[in-house]
């Protein structure tokens, strides 16, 4: 059909656009860190204590580190295209394996985040906006200014308390209990279990902020004359709001979670050290104190390359969502 | 027999409003198989009526007081909200202004259609896409299996409101109540939805009930004629009637303000010229690049060798339909767009190459009024401040300027004391008095107006054309006015060029362009006027 032939199109003329974003943030990327005073070099020193300025070259030399900065450059782009993202001195791996491994975790919270979040703030704002200044539409919007104004690592650490210390109903921390050695359904199940708290720590914030959007989207939505000529043709209520003015009240909102993927990378740094999260945020974290710049460096690809490709979904969404947007 | 008849209707305004209600005392009927016009100014209470009847009144705020909606034996008024449902779409339905808005835009012009089936009859899906396809047919869109499955955005504003009326008519219902449905429509566009609705009401029986501001459409439609005025029904009867003998002082006086399409008599041109556009051409580009896999390039010639020529003291009136370029050959005027190529020759320099700095000293001798009065002041700047901005920047002292700026709210009719207000005080008629005042500040040469009257009522309209004219007496000025209203051409301006598709496709004296036009499109657009075989004024309308 001819309209899938132009969503192909579409989708191969975003990836192409892709291709130079991407070079330039491993290039911004790869200045950036050389602004950063101290390298793995003077790190591995001074954990050892007492090293020779002569060994500390020959360790240079070694990673490379003494050429020019353009040359680093150069070899570093090199590597990147044929997946090669250096080596790990810190971890003693390939930093490829190790991003990879954390990748999961990381994706993990994320989606189940981004789900929550979207899912219960479009919920939310819905039935805020239906029962308009009834105590419902009070209570929800109290509850997503209290949210939205505690700060996350505060509801991280209280959840804990509560549900875990208190109640033990979930986990601390962790991404399983490896203990156990559990397989297939029981591990899915367990990791699920460890799962809630961190992903309701990241997401309440965000969950507020959809809520509010959502209500005033749904509430924009129904001033507007399409509603008006559904009524005049004896549609109900219910038929109105669900068919003619969610659909185009979820586009602000799917908008803004697009945008705020990347946000949400930052902020599960604080959550995933709070919980002990194995995912790239702990990663990132103690790449950054240990001058690990090649780690450093793959983290912040990896997760450049997450942002292009969900902004690229949600782009799909959203010309799926909209008509009016022209895929071509 | 009446078919809907509404008896003392009261509309109540929400407390602390200007009015306690928006209509008081209304009584209309409407018999089977007849069109009944309701005409009114903004604020009339005409749409609150038509909104009453389907039981679509803003609610909480705005409730029906008293009185009553009889619609064959039942009172709509006290109707529970069941059976209005009930009866909207399927007996009675209704047709909007804007049909772009009126539509869902995310949703396909076949499910819009066929949702009023699906609530009102028992159909099956088969039978149903039939019944709309035959719908589509009926008003004479082209393909209706395309459409069916086409959004809004892909169907041009009259195969809009086309579809619009298609979904209303769908159930054969016995009233039809049209809300201005052609008032954003170009003139040929209304002609033909006109047409086609007097044609679905002979061929269904329909009672129709068409709101509207426009004694033109009026005369055009309507078998019966009632007038509003302040929420009160001032006068009723039938069309031939109202319209060359009427009898109550406000609808003498709303029909005065009717331009007649008798151009006004021709002036003696002067020898002087002040403005001179050569050759201007404008094409508006976007998309395209990125390897050929950006969006398909698109070219808009919105301005394709236009030459003007614009004497001392004269109006030049650019008409034509919307898209046709002709706000763009305004707008490159006045250099707010940069034209591609041509020449913009005021006082013997072109001002189409000059940059930024260059230009300024011109500036003053060129200015624009705008359409829309509402957007085109800012809000938050009081009007005294507005005026004097201009002669301020041009090098006037404050206290000359502000002085100024006081004589100029004097010679456009506002008090003085409007200095320190907010453009939100006023009325449209008045704001767009500011924004004559605000243009004149600079002492231009030459004004160009860009339909400076559309968003007005009738009434004030007459009133901002009046003082443009004194204006361009009093201070010899020479005026662009752009318009797609060929009555209002008619009495403002003394030359005319019309223009299609970013062409000027003719130009000449007013009275000859409309008394023998060359062009075909010319000839289609005076042929498209509502109500040409009515002068105001004047007892030559024939009843149909």
């Amino acid at each position: 059909m001819g309209h899938f032939a132009k969503r192909a199109r579409y989708v191969i003329k975003r990836l192409l656009q892709a291709v130079p974003i991407v070079f330039a943030i491993i290039v911004v990327n790869f200045f950036l860190l050389q602004l950063a005073e101290g390298d793995a070099v003077d790190v591995l020193a001074g954990e050892a204590g007492s090293a020779t300025p002569e060994y500390m070259a020959e360790l240079r030399e070694k990673f490379g580190l003494d050429k020019p900065l353009i040359v680093q450059l150069g070899l570093y782009l090199k590597n990147v295209a044929m997946f090669d993202l250096g080596y790990s001195f810190r971890h003693e791996m390939p930093v490829l394996e190790l991003v990879l491994d954390r990748f999961f975790a990381t994706m993990l919270l994320m989606v189940s985040t981004i789900l929550l979040a979207v899912g219960f703030g479009v919920l939310l704002g819905l039935l805020a906006a239906t029962g308009l200044n009834t105590w419902r539409d009070t209570a929800i919007s109290i509850f997503a200014l209290i949210t939205y104004a505690t700060p996350l690592f505060w509801v991280g650490l209280m959840l804990i308390v509560v549900f875990s210390l208190n109640l033990g109903w979930f986990p601390t921390s962790g991404m399983e209990n490896i203990a156990m050695f559990y397989e297939g359904w029981d591990r899915v199940f367990d990791i699920a279990r460890h799962l809630v708290l961190p992903t309701i720590t990241l997401s309440l914030f965000y969950l507020a902020l959809y809520t509010r959007l959502m209500r005033a989207s749904m509430l924009e939505q129904a001033g507007q004359d399409y509603v008006t000529t559904a009524r005049a043709k004896g549609l109900t209520e219910r038929r109105i709001m669900f068919v003619h003015v969610l659909r185009n009240a979820l586009l602000p909102v799917v908008t803004m979670a697009g945008v705020q993927v990347g946000a949400l990378i930052g902020g599960s740094v604080i959550v995933e050290s709070v919980f002990a999260w194995p995912g790239l945020g702990m990663l990132a974290f103690e790449a950054l104190f240990s001058r690990d710049l090649n780690l450093l460096l793959g983290i912040f690809l990896l997760s450049a390359l997450l942002v292009v490709a969900v902004n690229l979904i949600v782009d799909i969404i959203y010309s799926v969502l909209d008509p009016r947007i022209e895929v071509a | 027999m009446s078919l809907l008849e509404i008896t003392d209707l009261h509309i109540a305004l929400p407390e602390g409003s200007q009015r306690p209600y928006a209509v008081e005392a209304a009584n209309l009927h409407l018999a089977p198989n007849e069109i009944l016009c309701v005409v009114g100014e903004s604020g009339s209470g005409k749409s609150l009526t038509a909104r009453a009847v389907m039981g679509l009144l803003p609610k909480p705020h705005v409730k029906v007081a008293k009185g009553a909606v009889n619609f064959q034996g039942e009172d709509l008024a006290a109707a529970p909200d069941a059976r209005m449902r009930d009866i909207r779409g399927s007996e009675i339905s209704m047709i909007f202004q804007e049909p772009m808005t009126a539509l869902n835009p995310v949703m396909t012009i076949g499910k819009q259609i066929d949702e009023v089936f699906r609530f009102h009859a028992a159909m099956l899906g088969r039978e149903r896409r039939d019944r709309a396809l035959k719908l589509l047919d009926d008003v004479h869109l082209p393909d209706p299996t395309q459409i069916m499955s086409a959004y809004p955005h892909e169907l041009s504003g009259g195969q809009r409101q086309r579809a619009m009326i298609a979904m209303a008519l769908a159930l054969d219902p016995k009233v039809l109540i049209a809300d201005e449905p052609t008032t954003a429509l170009d003139v040929t566009t209304q002609a033909q939805i006109l047409k086609l609705i007097k044609e679905m009401q002979k061929a269904h029986d329909t009672g129709v009930l068409f709101i509207t501001h426009d004694f033109g459409v009026v005369a055009d439609i309507a078998d019966r004629v009632a007038v509003m005025q302040h929420g009160r029904v001032v006068e009723e009867g039938p069309t031939a009637k109202i319209l060359s003998s009427p009898e109550h002082p406000y609808t003498q006086s709303l029909m005065a303000a009717v331009p007649s399409l008798t151009p006004r008599p021709a002036r003696p041109r002067s020898e002087d010229k002040v403005l001179e556009v050569k050759n201007l051409d404008k094409v508006y580009r976007s998309g395209g690049a990125l390897f050929g896999l950006g969006k398909p390039a698109r070219e808009v010639h919105a301005a394709e060798d236009v030459t003007l020529d614009l004497r001392r003291g004269e109006t030049l009136g650019i008409v034509g339909e919307s898209g046709s370029g002709k706000s763009t050959v305004a707008r490159c005027i006045v250099r707010l767009h940069d034209a591609d190529a041509g020449e913009i020759i005021l006082d013997g320099a072109d001002l189409r190459p000059l940059g930024r700095a260059a230009l300024r000293p011109y500036r003053s001798k060129i200015q624009m009024v705008f359409q829309d009065p509402y957007a085109s002041l800012n809000p938050r700047t009081r009007v005294g401040k507005i005026i004097a901005l201009g002669p301020i920047i041009q090098g006037m002292s404050q206290q000359e300027a502000e002085d100024k700026a006081r004589e100029l709210l004097e010679i456009v009719g506002l008090d003085a004391r409007a200095f320190d207000r907010f453009p939100h005080e006023f009325s449209g008629g008045q704001r767009q008095r500011i924004g004559v005042a605000r243009a004149l500040a600079l002492e231009p040469q030459v004004l160009v107006a860009d339909e400076p009257v559309s968003a007005l009522d009738v009434s004030i309209q007459d009133q901002i054309l009046k003082l443009l004219d004194e204006i361009r007496e009093a201070m010899n000025l020479s005026m662009i006015f752009i318009t797609h209203d060929l009555r209002v051409a008619a009495q403002v301006c003394d030359r005319l060029a019309v223009m299609r598709y970013g062409r000027v496709v003719e130009e000449g004296a007013t009275a000859t362009v409309f008394a023998s036009p060359t062009h075909e499109y010319t000839k289609a657009l005076l042929d498209a006027v509502p109500g040409k075989s009515w002068t105001p004024g004047s007892d030559t309308f024939a009843a149909q």
